[in-house]
């Protein structure tokens, strides 16, 4: 197992490297001047090479790259161009509140999923799975921004029981982290960013769980369980969905690095101030240490996640080999 | 269209499909106004009405017609995501076909490109691109292709470390067939249903990626895509207005369409794979 995890994290390491690079390069070759947009016109060129200057956009790409790269490992953003601070402390501030959103979310999600998937394969072919079915793909084909502007429109416009946006109520201050879970105010607002990315994110468990417990339904230690004489409900839950979760539990992994950039657009529709958003506000000002700032913080968070769902699938199921995959 | 027969799923689908593609092709004989028109009712640009018989959907806030507007959107949703589905199902069958018949340092290289590729987050991608180049339709096809071809490339490799171990691959190797003679004339048309398959589901990301990059502020200003129409209403006060029948068709829209791209490929694919079984 040693062995397994040196090889997968090294494996990681390079693949953060490669995305790292990729950043920069995307940042700095693309057509047009990164500063021609947030520069003014009216700055003359003294001022503009000043800038240029702090930034170390005045120096050679490689030198530009070495740079880059230091800093970035020791965890180092830079400074943002427009609100003056550093993309670090914007980010760390961010981050709690994505984290708190995605990880509500997915677990709400994938508990609702597992339950109500493992129950559609216990009653096959019965009038409720037709219903159940469709209407779990039809929540994974709609744009999950659509699905909130929809719960916006019911539940914040229309009824008034929620706020429409936003963490904290108009007057309120956002603080630390810990003051932030602690408070009422913002698990109030959480609600239907929540409640929105749940009903996305649930058909994904939901379908898996279903087509994995009804795999393993069919195999030989169901029908040595039955022999037994034990109950169907028994032998549905305590046999068959312990092995049915493996598959569960690796998307539970992938769905955390993926959701974290995917809440991008509910972030967006419900104004919640979450490492998305950030990206959005930046990209749309021309803010680029910024954007790339939490463009590589979303990125990392996605490989991370990908390389422990690998090494839990491998933990928990000693069948796979993890040297055989490739 | 035999092979329809007793998969409502894969019928509802096409059924759907071919809706769209009817409002795609006739729109400028179906559709009641130019979709960009600012319309007027009583002397008075038409904002906000609500649905009638002269605007079927109501008009937006500038006075233009929403199911004008709906009808219109078939066709970008169309053009985005047949051509982003047509380049991923391209790329992707060509790449697993190169790693999963050549093996060696060949594969080594594609899989690592994939790996790479799948720590890319998909529409923070798509935000910084469009937002360092010119926003539109094009960027959304270019990252839809440049994220998604992995996932096809993966499936189709498998299935080629199996096929190349056949009889008839030896036996076309020993008449003395090149390397690519075998691999696109003999075991591409084996791979190409399964390509097919993951092109309907690519489909629907495209036009779900066209949506998501359009609310955002990054679609194509010029064309008239449901997504744009999305965005409109959200920036508008449609929310608050309650002025559901202009927020609820067009993502109604794109739901079926993404659906009808699932509900294909799920029929299908036990005609295509019976051994699956029937679950």
């Amino acid at each position: 197992m040693l062995r397994v995890i040196a090889e997968r994290v090294g494996h990681l390491v390079l693949v953060l490297w490669v995305v790292a690079t990729l950043t920069f390069l995307m940042f700095r070759l693309m057509p047009g001047d990164p500063t021609l947009n947030f520069l003014s016109p009216s700055f003359n060129d003294e001022t503009r090479a000043a800038l240029m200057r702090s930034f170390g956009l005045d120096r050679p790409l490689w030198e530009q790259y070495v740079i880059y790269m230091w800093q970035l490992a020791r965890g180092d953003f830079g400074v943002s161009f427009l609100q003056n601070q550093p993309v670090s402390v914007l980010l760390w501030d961010a981050l709690p509140n994505t984290a708190v959103l995605t990880v509500v979310s997915l677990v709400l999600a994938y508990a609702i999923g597992i339950v109500v998937g493992a129950f559609l394969a216990f009653r096959r072919g019965s009038a409720v799975e037709g219903v159940a079915i469709p209407v779990a793909l039809a929540t994974r084909a709609a744009p999950e921004f659509w699905l909130g502007m929809l719960v916006l429109a019911v539940f914040a416009f229309h009824l008034g029981w929620f706020p429409t946006g936003g963490a904290v109520s108009p007057g309120g201050t956002m603080g630390g982290v810990w003051e932030r879970l602690g408070s009422a105010d913002f698990w109030w607002h959480l609600c239907l960013p929540a409640v929105t990315l749940t009903l996305f994110l649930q058909g994904l468990p939901l379908l898996l769980m279903r087509a994995t417990m009804l795999e393993v339904l069919n195999d030989e230690f169901i029908t040595m369980a039955r022999m037994k004489g034990l109950s169907r409900w028994s032998i549905v839950m305590r046999h068959a969905a312990r092995n049915a979760l493996l598959p569960v539990v690796t998307a539970f992994a992938l769905g955390l690095g993926a959701s974290i950039g995917g809440n991008v657009v509910i972030e967006t529709v419900f104004a919640w101030p979450g490492i998305g958003r950030v990206l959005v506000g930046a990209v749309q000002a021309s803010d680029y240490p910024l954007a790339q700032g939490a463009f590589i913080m979303i990125a990392f968070v996605l490989v991370v996640m990908n390389t422990v769902a690998d090494l839990a699938y491998a933990w928990l199921d000693p069948r796979v080999s993890v040297g055989a995959r490739r | 269209m035999r092979f329809l027969r007793g998969e409502p799923f894969a019928v509802a689908g096409v059924a759907i499909y071919a809706v769209i593609v009817a409002a795609a092709v006739l729109a400028d004989r179906v559709a009641p106004y130019n979709p960009t028109e600012i319309l007027r009712a009583n002397r008075r640009i038409a904002r906000y009405l609500p649905i009638s018989g002269d605007f079927w959907l109501g008009t937006t806030s500038s006075g233009m017609d929403i199911a004008s507007q709906l009808i219109f959107g078939a066709r970008t949703a169309l053009q985005v995501g047949l051509t982003a589905a047509f380049a991923v199902v391209a790329i992707g069958t060509v790449l697993g076909l190169l790693a999963g018949y050549l093996g060696g340092w060949v594969d080594k290289a594609i899989t690592r490109l994939a790996d790479v590729v799948l720590g890319l987050p998909f529409l923070p991608t798509m935000l910084v691109l469009a937002s360092l180049t010119r926003p539109g339709t094009g960027i959304v096809v270019f990252t839809v292709t440049a994220l998604l071809w992995p996932n096809t490339a993966r499936v189709i490799r498998s299935q080629v470390l199996s096929l190349r171990e056949r009889a008839w691959v030896e036996a076309a190797r020993v008449a003395g067939c090149s390397n690519a003679r075998i691999m696109f004339v003999h075991i591409l048309p084996q791979v190409l249903p399964l390509a097919a398959l993951y092109g309907s589901v690519a489909i629907g990301w495209a036009i779900l990626a066209e949506a998501a990059a359009s609310f955002l502020g990054f679609g194509d200003p010029a064309s008239m895509s449901w997504g744009v129409m999305l965005q409109d209403a959200y920036a508008n006060q449609a929310l608050s207005r309650g002025a559901w029948n202009w927020f609820v068709p067009p993502g109604v829209a794109i739901l079926a369409m993404v659906l009808a791209g699932f509900m294909i490929s799920r029929g299908s694919e036990k005609l295509l794979f019976p051994k699956l079984g029937d679950n």
